[in-house]
């Protein structure tokens, strides 16, 4: 059998059980730290390289997300690894019963090319900790940053425990006709349903973290508050990845009244930030090749679409540089409105009232998240209860996926599973239930041969009728008769 | 004629989802009412249900009450004590991180699921989940088995009769109404079976995005220490093998470990106890259930006759092929490549292996695949230490068969080829659910250097803001 990327090796080096002591996982994680803080000048060269990533952009939501989620890690994982003790029933006396986590084996982890180094490592980050064997597998589309992680893990990491694999699909194929104990998958919906389908022929469990159109709704605000709103949109839409983000903001939903307002505070707020020339915008991404510049273009062909752009649009496709764009009530049937953006375009969609967003938000599938910036506490209930989504955010953008305590992840078309904190090392995990009893103290009902007075008794015990128990034994209590002769 | 089926089971999907979607099922009463309504069927009903047992599985009264009803009716009991503590939002402390906020953990259904139920534990295999996504406020389908058809009827006629049939609705059939229950899109896939059914419920919601739980089975093994209390072992291991529906159960004992010289003394001990609880007569005693169907008699004959097992036999061996019943049966050191030994027996059949020491049973366990649930009887704590951190299983129970899933704080599930996801208790509650978090922020505390223009000063503020260093973060600000 062909020994493919030596995991055999891996599976092996599960069994004698390398990872299971803290003290190889702390020892991991620490070097995994060494490793991104060491290489910190040659990760910020990579997603230059990449994606045109400024280092700040760089720093918030790779490395520094990465570093934040080892430390963490580091921090709690004894907690994480002791039993959790559970109550057993007076009925069971004497006995103990605990949750122990236990590492599912050996698992494989797919990285994404528009957080190449965090959406890679960070689930590794919670692979190690629950102490499994791990193979992690870069995106292909960000080939600088997949390099600099297949040179630099051996070289920090265990590599009989831990290993990374380059390549594109067909070597992703090849990996998922192999036996895993867990996949860990962040891309697109019809890549996910690969990976899915394949994970199916193993009974092996997946996450999938996917994307969606995350929408944000935008009540009425002060001037005040709103300078304030527009940057944390302004920010949320074209700061990551130039809106390439699974968690990016989509598209805005806002009231008629207030549009051109807003527009006019967009537009002001983006050339802060960016610049207005195609030729020498700032501080924001490229499209990651040619292939995503053209389809992001695409949805801008249609004449009504094209038509109901309001700010940007220009485009630079030798630099791979589309310019932030803001669209005023494109058609909400055209591709830029069915499909995921995955770019830098913004359509706002004009509603008369806010409260209409639900339901527009409910004629779609599930998103990772939603942004809802208002002070009305009746409109946060109702998209609370009348929506579903991977996670909400009140009055803000993104930032839900710096919060160690909040689980990440999707529902719906926006994927399952979870992780960030706690949740990556659970999702990695076997939560196996134990139950230790003594000898002593024999519960007779419990066996053949049966009679009236055993499911009597067991009837009582089920109910925890401790008190008619006590009774049926000393005899002073009706039995119930079967209608079964005996 | 696959046409026709189709044809009733895209209705019956497409209503539950417009019933969904206006937002019944999501209140605290409605919840109530199904859970009352549920627990009515259950205790005005059971004679039904124990009729309807005993007609599928020749399922004696006692274990009809003991496994399924009553565990029906307590997990009613459980959802309905706790239904308004688990729908609560759970507040979440948030990190310095993203300071000023505030977070919360919010639950909310699935939508519309599909519960494919199995034949062993008809009723509570089939109920319990349906309490479960139904106190997570889903609208749901349930599929019962075909291969233990009165408990399906049962089911079908009462759920019918006492729930909402707008949101709870009971589709029978065999491999056509289920295969065109899975080409719909579901929110959420409950299976219990076996593995091969299961790859195929998987790769089925994988079309859909669907999260499913499988719960599925394996081989259950019991390592049987020597220096323990054999009699209290041996009841125990008898109950949880034969008193569990002859050993048709995912969780029961499936084949057992101890030393060579033990064996013996083991294998007396069962034979005496077997005496005790069933007679002389085992075949023909009305407390143990009969195999479920002559397909299954005959694969677990085929096990037994296979030339492998030649002279191995030490108790039972007896078969009655027109009532479908099989004596309890011992089986002294099968080899391991032996059918018995290799699949999963569901059924009165229970091999011992021997080994010389008792250790070498964990590495017997650890090359198998990943069980429903292990067990070791042992008084050394040495052992049983070792066991319950190397052996992988979905549950352990030490000194006790089959027991731990009667615990409502403890999850009941697999892993590996047993499966994946959990439930009982409030387990079942979350396999239902989403667990939406929720982060409240508000305008104070704006942090500039999160937007551009970018610079370097804001890079340092970021790197000390990010890791918590308050002395970082004032010098960034201050400049240095």
């Amino acid at each position: 059998m062909e020994d493919f990327h030596g995991l055999i090796g891996l599976r092996r080096a599960f069994r004698a059980g390398k990872t299971r002591g803290i003290e190889w996982r702390m020892c991991q994680l620490r070097a995994l730290l060494k490793l991104v803080s060491e290489n910190e000048a040659r990760f910020f060269e990579a997603l230059e390289q990449d994606l045109g990533k400024h280092p700040v952009e760089a720093y918030r939501d790779e490395i520094g997300v990465l570093k934040k989620s080892a430390d963490h890690a580091l921090l709690n994982i004894k907690k994480w690894m002791a039993p959790k003790k559970g109550h057993l029933p007076l009925l069971l006396f004497p006995s103990r019963a605990e949750v122990l986590p236990e590492p599912l084996g050996t698992v494989l982890i797919f990285g994404s090319w528009n957080f190449p180094i965090s959406l890679t490592l960070d689930p590794l980050v919670g692979a190690i900790s629950a102490g499994n064997t791990v193979v992690v597998k870069p995106s292909e589309l960000a080939p600088a940053c997949s390099s600099l992680i297949c040179q630099t893990i051996p070289l920090y990491l265990d590599r009989e425990a831990i290993r990374v694999v380059e390549g594109g699909s067909d070597v992703a194929d090849k990996l998922l006709q192999q036996q895993w104990d867990k996949i860990f998958f962040t891309g697109s919906p019809r890549v996910g349903r690969i990976i899915m389908t394949a994970a199916a022929k193993h009974l092996t469990p997946v996450t999938l973290e996917l994307g969606g159109k995350c929408p944000v709704i935008l009540d009425s605000f002060s001037e005040s508050d709103l300078k304030v709103v527009v940057k944390r949109i302004v920010g949320g839409k074209w700061g990551p990845c130039a809106g390439q983000a699974c968690i990016g903001i989509d598209y805005l939903l806002v009231q008629k009244k207030l549009a051109s307002h807003l527009i006019e505070s967009l537009k002001a707020c983006i050339k802060k930030f960016y610049g207005d020339d195609v030729k020498s915008l700032q501080s924001i991404c490229r499209i990651v090749n040619k292939n995503h510049f053209d389809r992001v273009c695409s949805l801008l062909e249609e004449p009504s679409v094209g038509a109901s752009v309001i700010y940007g649009g220009s485009l630079d496709r030798e630099n791979l540089m589309i310019e932030p764009t803001v669209l005023l009530d494109p058609p909400v049937d055209a591709p830029i409105m069915t499909d995921e953006i995955f770019g830098p375009l913004l359509p706002i969609i004009t509603l008369d009232k806010i409260e209409d967003s639900i339901d527009f938000i409910n004629a779609r599938p599930k998103p990772l998240a939603i942004y809802a910036f208002t002070h009305n506490n009746k409109l946060k209930d109702q998209i609370l209860q009348e929506t579903s989504s991977g996670s909400v955010t009140f009055n803000d953008t993104m930032i839900q996926f710096i919060c160690d305590s909040l689980p990440f992840g999707g529902v719906g078309q926006s994927g399952f599973g979870r992780y960030h904190g706690k949740y990556s090392f659970d999702t990695f995990s076997h939560e196996k239930a134990v139950l230790h009893r003594s000898f002593y103290l024999e519960l007779e009902p419990r066996y053949p041969p049966w009679n009236d007075f055993k499911l009597e008794f067991i009837r009582l015990a089920y109910n925890f009728e401790y008190v008619g128990l006590l009774l049926l034994l000393l005899g002073l209590r009706r039995r119930y008769t079967s209608s079964r002769s005996h | 004629m696959a046409a026709s089926v189709s044809v009733s089971v895209v209705p019956a999907a497409e209503g539950l989802r417009a019933v969904y979607t206006s937002g019944k099922t999501r209140t605290y009463e409605w919840r109530v009412s199904q859970l009352n309504a549920m627990l009515k069927i259950a205790t005005r009903h059971e004679k039904d249900f124990v009729v309807a047992l005993n007609s599928d599985l020749g399922k004696h009264e006692h274990e009809a009450f003991i496994h399924e009803i009553s565990a029906v009716t307590s997990a009613c009991r459980m959802a309905l004590k706790e239904l308004h503590r688990w729908m609560k939002p759970e507040k979440v402390k948030t990190s310095m991180t993203t300071f000023p906020s505030s977070g919360e953990l919010v639950p909310e259904p699935f939508g519309v699921v599909l519960v494919i139920s199995t034949w062993n534990y008809p009723i509570l295999l089939s109920l319990e989940p349906v309490i479960a996504a139904i106190s997570a406020a889903n609208a749901v389908v349930l599929k019962p088995s075909e291969v233990a058809p009165a408990a399906s009827e049962a089911m079908a006629k009462l759920l019918g009769q006492y729930m909402d049939a707008s949101a709870v609705k009971v589709i029978e059939g065999g491999v056509q109404e289920t295969t065109a229950l899975l080409e719909q899109k579901w929110d959420k896939i409950f299976y219990t079976g076996n593995n091969k059914v299961g790859r195929i419920v998987l790769a089925s919601a994988a079309v859909h995005l669907t999260p499913v739980i499988l719960e599925l089975g394996g081989k259950c093994p019991v390592i049987v220490d020597s220096d323990i209390n054999l009699t209290v072992a041996v009841k125990r291991l008898i109950s949880g093998k034969w008193g569990c529906n002859s050993g048709q159960t995912c969780v029961s004992p499936d084949y057992v470990i101890t030393t060579k010289p033990f064996a013996s003394k083991l294998v007396d001990a069962i034979s005496s106890e077997l005496e005790r609880f069933y007679g002389k007569d085992p075949v023909n005693a009305t407390d143990l259930s009969r195999i479920i169907n002559s397909r299954h008699f005959e694969r677990l004959t085929k096990l037994l006759d296979e030339d492998k097992l030649f002279g191995k036999i030490v108790i039972g061996g007896q078969r009655d092929k027109t009532n479908l019943k099989i004596a309890p049966t011992v089986i002294l050191d099968a080899p391991l490549d032996s059918l018995i030994m290799t699949e999963e027996i569901f059924g009165p059949l229970l091999p011992i292996i021997t080994v010389n020491d008792i250790r070498d049973g964990i590495d017997l366990i650890t090359s198998k695949e990943k069980p429903l649930a292990a067990y070791i009887f042992t008084n050394d704590k040495k052992l049983k230490e070792d066991f319950v951190q190397r052996v992988s299983a979905g549950g352990i129970a030490v000194n006790e068969v089959t027991i731990h899933l009667t615990d409502p704080a403890l999850p009941f599930g697999g892993v590996g080829e047993s499966g994946m996801g959990t439930y009982h208790g409030k387990y079942s509650f979350e396999a239902f659910s989403h667990k939406k978090p929720v982060l409240y922020r508000g305008f104070t505390g704006e942090i500039s250097a999160r937007y551009p223009p970018y610079t370097t000063r804001k890079l340092k503020f970021l790197k000390a803001a990010m890791s918590g260093n308050i002395i970082g973060i004032i010098r960034a600000l201050l400049g240095w």
